[in-house]
């Protein structure tokens, strides 16, 4: 059999074809349901089906934007009239800086995520996401973080420094306190659900279609959620090594950001907003593939210029990470450099325009049905519009120059992010409600909702434009009477809870009509695509074979044929119970049968300890942190342990006479697309790491060695380096010993492989501190030699445990030719681990002696 | 929570009537809006030119939000029928028409950019501002330079007060004490970032007398929103009159109440952090004090000054700008108090 992707793909059937069109024996429905049945009670909490965790998911990011709206509105009482007192300086800078850090980090990113986590499978007509448990871990360690990030309000600890947190006023010099810690830990918490989300998207968007639905016919959704999970997989990892940093920095001293010490406070700013820019269309891209869904249905008329959206989205994901110098027009970097990504800034607008005319031009095809997610759609065009152009406005260079850090700008990105995101997610929220349970919300409260929400958000941000151009900077506790100031606040004040009213209003009646039913027929929209195909707690009860962009309009009786099991896998076909089908990347045509693990406890105590960990050590409490920490790993084992359970099964028959195989290892295998995703995560990171490596040297290049002086010999080079070479070497030797079941000899050749990487890693380290003598508190040269150091050091603990792990695989006897995921995967942990060591043991002697 | 006292009425310098600058620059104008701290009030030459760029932009940005919003209106409300066209719109509105719009706002953009920054040199005049949370230390390192009647270079120091000339190449130097402060005088120019480790370069050309205002762009910690300065733009006489007046050391106290502030002023220390020149006062931790009777505002742009402002700010400093580095001097006695505050208000 070949490794490669496609090529054991079978064909599709034609268009038309019903997989298995004789009448389906009675048990079989039975036999779905049971498998897919939802835990009751108390066991409701191990739960991991994406129907159920999604909707939790949203609800949680629901419930941290009104209780960051609540911070907002407070705020803005603040600000209502000069020289206000009723909010001290000091909860006032906290209440700005977590209503900013929970916008972004606790309700926009995450909500994306969890409609995501709601939405992908049913669209894309598969039964669940492909990694449940990882959706469900991810989710439980948001709920944990976000509840104990915003509790730090209550005993004052919250961070204060604005949300993104510039040093050093965020270092420790003039941040002592645990305030910052809090706000790295937060972000923490969202660096794991974001990669876990990402993880999930590319691997589902890409491998769990329903069969027939190629790359040109899946929703703009789908593609979103793709260019999305690339574009956390190219962003995320430079906040990760900025955090990382700032906490070295703030923990241990070592002076990252620390001018006197040869540091460079911009070095944040660049990791900051190079993450923070494509942050924005993180939250934008997805809400407008929502939009692309609801459009057509609302419009009743498909989505005009399916391609060009498509390019546009594709487009803003590279576009996004030109721009991030623009958040730096004041720095005092040369105009020169900054004209570039002024033209990169409003190059971005292309894309947008072109989405914009494209769901203009839709309505105008069709006939708009006016209901309450239409009025959405259209208040967000007209806020999302002027929020384009104000932002036009900012990467003209002298323009921003002036604007930049003023209400201005405050203006600006509430209007991007609440017209582009928020109206988009209201629109979301109305329009898929009836998934719960058959029911649509109140349209007489919507049409109010709406009313109040549009007219209270523009009352309230619109004349913040004004006031920021006659003076007033952002993040002003207070201010004086006298400026021109005064109207333009109180106005934005009133305007402000009219806007929250509105929110109420629609939380009433969801409130009011909340319930969750498995079993769902509704399609009040007449909609087009599969999320509207009868639906219980297993999906749709057979996979559609699809041929078009909108299914349920081009081909007619799809609904009743999917439900009556006609199309693929009707029912449970292992002893697992619950499985849905892996398609080939490109035109989706079906692999193999994956089984999917039902309810557990796992991802729930994984993330109790996750959390555990990172709370205990932001308060210093390392003993018990490393403890967590330990319970964490061995919960992750645990996990694990019941998953890849070979190719144990005969293979099966799904319909039209096709029989695939059930789980599959190798490069075909979800599994490895997953931990491929995750390398990439990984890779990016490091180079973010290298990056700074090298920017910091520019900056300073009188703290890094000079000749000889602080540098090993450059035989540890050659020493580390063959090391590397050879615990790559037992990784090899490992891998041939598995294929020919030679198990005594594959235990030897892992132990003989965690040995040699031991050695390699004391042969990159040591030379540095007992060699050079380099002591990491001393200057940005030695603290970003021992950051590197440090992240080999994390690949090498990780490493560790996955080579005990599947060393005990094989002692179990679960580890054999036929049945090898968890070592393959180890082995593209352990292939990446060398190729990056070699990089740093050469980076550290080989860079100040090119350059010195 | 502690109570906390109600603070005095944070007040621009606005309507004062800058009486003290007016002795020492009879030619001063009053602006008739002076203390404007709005970008759409320019009176310096890149602020002009940053105001024409708002107004295009405004406009243009008008014009085409009432298009789109008109093509959208008619789409929706049509009847399909009527509607014509489709992916022809997406590359007439959404490819081609912003591609050209853009194109002929950059060019112009970076027109206006090259401009402003050329506009400040040859540079006739050097101030260095540094940023200290949370105020402004201000220094002239040449300011006699040329002057007749003046040997040589000598240093003026100030703080929180920057006093231009009109009609001069200004290059303001900007660096920080602590944290990252944002260097903002809207009616002037644009604003530039106060960086650890980074030296930045702002050039300007003020056009119009007048007392304006400036504010810290950058949070910066507990009392970002109590940084700000007052900006005093004078006639080139009236400036290089100031710049010989503010080159003397102040004068003897005059009276008795005053002599006796001078003597506690030294004997409680001040001197550790605030310099009188010409007195054993000599410290740099806190703003320079030679002529802070002169100043319009106290506590960098928050107070009116007076001789009752001044004794209020040192008996309770920390409770007017909580978490400031100047502790309130509350054992003074009042008569103590009243001496030190008579004292300064005299440095003029």
């Amino acid at each position: 059999m070949t490794e490669r992707g496609d090529e054991s793909a079978v064909p599709l059937p034609p268009p038309g074809t019903l997989a298995n069109p004789g009448p389906r024996p009675p048990e079989e429905l039975q036999r779905l349901e049971r498998a897919w049945a939802c835990p009751t009670g108390w066991r409701f909490l191990t739960v991991v089906n994406n129907s159920y965790v999604g909707v939790i998911y949203i609800g949680t990011a629901m419930l941290f934007f009104v209780l960051a709206g609540i911070l907002g509105l407070l705020i803005r009482v603040q600000l209502a009239v000069p020289e206000n007192d009723l909010i001290g300086h000091a909860a006032f800078n906290q209440y700005f800086t977590v209503h900013g850090t929970a916008m972004m980090f606790l309700f926009a990113v995450p909500m994306m995520e969890a409609f995501g986590v709601y939405l992908l499978p049913a669209i894309l007509g598969a039964r669940d996401l492909p990694f449940p448990r990882l959706s469900a871990y991810a989710y439980w360690t948001y709920l944990i973080g976000g509840l104990a990030f915003f509790a730090s309000l209550l005993f004052r600890l919250a961070p204060d420094g604005g949300w993104f947190m510039y040093p050093p006023l965020t270092s420790y010099v003039f941040s002592p306190d645990v305030n910052a810690d809090i706000w790295l830990l937060g972000i923490g918490f969202i660096e794991i659900a974001a990669i876990a989300g990402a993880i999930e998207m590319v691997v589902g968007v890409l491998r769990t279609r329903a069969p027939g639905m190629s790359l040109d016919k899946m929703p703009i959704y789908a593609w979103a959620l793709l260019v999305l999970a690339g574009m956390i997989i190219f962003a995320f990892p430079a906040i990760i090594v900025a955090t990382i940093l700032l906490e070295l920095e703030r923990a241990f001293h070592w002076p990252f950001f620390m001018a006197e010490k040869g540091g460079d406070p911009l070095l944040w700013q660049h990791l900051f907003w190079f993450f923070g820019h494509p942050e924005v269309y993180i939250i934008f891209l997805p809400a407008a593939g929502l939009v692309s869904l609801m459009v057509p249905a609302l419009a009743r008329h498909p989505l005009v210029g399916y391609r060009w959206i498509v390019l546009a989205i594709v487009g803003t994901g590279f576009i996004s990470f030109g721009l991030w110098v623009h958040h730096m027009f004041t720095t005092g970097i040369p105009t020169l450099s900054l004209a570039f990504f002024s033209a990169a800034s409003m190059a971005v607008s292309v894309p947008s325009g072109i989405q914009v005319f494209s769901w203009i031009a839709t309505f105008g095809r069709g006939r708009i049905t006016w209901t309450v997610p239409s009025l959405f759609i259209l208040g967000f065009l007209f806020i999302f519009v002027l929020g384009g152009l104000t932002g036009v406005m900012v990467a003209v260079i002298p323009f921003d120059w002036q604007v930049h850090d003023t209400y201005f700008v405050v203006a600006h990105f509430h209007y991007v992010l609440i017209g582009g995101m928020v109206f988009p997610l209201f629109a979301a929220l109305y329009y898929w409600w009836p998934q719960l349970n058959g029911q649509t919300l109140s349209h007489r409260l919507g049409v109010w909702a709406f009313g109040l929400m549009f007219a209270g958000f523009n009352i309230a941000f619109f004349p913040m434009h004004l006031t920021g151009l006659l003076g007033m900077p952002r993040r002003v506790y207070t201010y004086p009477a006298g400026l021109g100031w005064e109207w333009l606040n109180m106005i934005s004040t009133l305007g402000a809870f009219i806007l929250a009213a509105g929110v109420a209003l629609v939380l009433f009646d969801m409130l009011r009509r909340f319930g969750l039913r498995g079993r769902v027929d509704a399609d009040p929209w007449d909609a087009g695509t599969l999320e509207w195909l009868p639906s219980d707690n297993y999906g749709t009860r057979s996979i559609p074979l699809v041929h078009t962009r909108d299914p349920l309009w081009e081909q007619p009786d799809l609904a009743r044929q999917v439900d009556a099991g006609h199309h693929f896998l009707p029912g449970p076909v292992t002893a697992a119970g619950r499985e849905t089908l892996i398609t080939s990347p490109l035109d989706a045509r079906p692999q193999y049968v994956m089984r999917l693990p039902g309810p557990t406890w796992v991802p729930l105590l994984a993330a109790v300890t996750t959390a555990a960990f990172f709370l205990l050590l932001a308060f210093k409490l390392v003993a018990i942190a490393i403890v967590a920490g330990v319970l964490t790993v061995v919960l992750y084992c645990v996990w694990m342990w019941g998953s890849d359970q070979g190719e144990d099964e005969p293979p099966v028959d799904i319909g039209a006479g096709i029989r695939l195989p059930v789980d599959r290892s190798g490069p075909q295998s979800h599994s490895w697309w997953g931990v491929v995703t995750l390398l990439l995560v990984d890779g990016t990171g490091f180079a973010a790491l290298v990056w700074s490596y090298v920017f910091l040297w520019t900056v300073s290049p009188e703290v890094w060695p000079a000749g000889d002086a602080r540098m090993a010999p450059l035989w540890w080079l050659a020493a580390g380096a063959a090391l590397w070479v050879a615990a790559g070497g037992c990784f090899a030797w490992a891998r041939r010993a598995l294929r020919r079941n030679a198990h005594g000899m594959l235990r030897l050749a892992l132990l003989a492989g965690l040995g040699v990487m031991g050695a390699a890693y004391a042969a990159t380290l040591y030379p540095q501190w007992g060699v050079a003598g380099l002591d990491p508190t001393e200057d940005a040269y030695a603290a970003i030699v021992f950051a590197l150091l440090s992240w080999q050091g994390f690949h090498v603990g990780v490493l560790t445990v996955m080579v005990l792990y599947t060393l005990a695989r094989s002692l179990s006897g679960r580890l054999h030719a036929q049945r090898r995921l968890t070592f393959d995967n180890t082995m593209l942990m352990w292939g990446y681990m060398v190729g990056q060591g070699l990089v740093v043991i050469g980076l550290i002697h080989l860079f100040p002696r090119a350059v010195g | 929570m502690a109570s906390r006292p109600r603070r005095p009425p944070l007040r621009p310098p606005a309507r004062r009537p800058a009486a003290m600058i007016a002795a020492a620059a009879p030619a001063f104008l009053l602006s008739a809006c002076g203390g404007s701290q709005s970008a759409l009030h320019p009176a310096g030459t890149a602020a002009r030119d940053i105001f024409e760029i708002t107004l295009v932009l405004f406009i243009g940005g008008a014009l085409i939000f009432v298009g789109v919003m008109a093509i959208a209106a008619y789409a929706v409300l049509a009847r399909p029928e009527r509607f014509r066209g489709g992916i022809g719109w997406i590359l007439g509105g959404g490819v081609a028409f912003p591609v050209v719009v853009l194109f002929a706002l950059q060019v112009y953009e970076f027109a206006m950019t090259r401009r402003i920054v050329a506009a400040g040199t040859p540079v006739d005049l050097t101030i260095e501002v540094t940023g200290v949370m949370w105020w402004w230390d201000v220094r002239y390192p040449d300011a006699g330079r040329g002057l007749d009647g003046v040997d040589g270079n000598r240093e003026l120091r100030t703080a929180n007060e920057i006093v231009v000339p009109a009609g001069r190449r200004v290059e303001f130097v900007l660096t920080t004490r602590d944290v990252i402060h944002s260097f903002w005088m809207p009616t002037l120019a644009g604003k530039l970032d106060m960086i650890p480790g980074h030296v930045n370069r702002l050039t300007l050309v003020a056009d119009t007398p007048g007392v304006y205002r400036g504010q810290c762009a950058e949070f910066c910690g507990a009392q970002h929103a109590l940084m700000a300065f007052d900006v005093i733009v004078l006639e080139p006489d009236a400036f290089d009159a100031w710049v010989r007046h503010r080159l003397q050391p102040p004068a003897e106290p005059r009276d008795e109440l005053a002599a006796r502030g001078r003597d506690a002023f030294l004997e409680a220390g001040c001197g550790a952090c605030h310099a009188v020149r010409g007195t054993p006062a000599t410290g740099t931790l806190g703003p320079d004090l030679t002529h802070v009777g002169s100043r319009l505002t106290l506590g960098a742009g928050v107070f009116p000054n007076s001789v009752g402002a001044l004794a209020g700010w040192i008996a309770s400093a920390r409770h007017l700008k909580p978490e400031n580095r100047m502790p309130s001097f509350d054992v003074l006695d009042g008569v103590t108090l009243r001496a030190i505050a008579a004292y300064l208000a005299e440095l003029k």
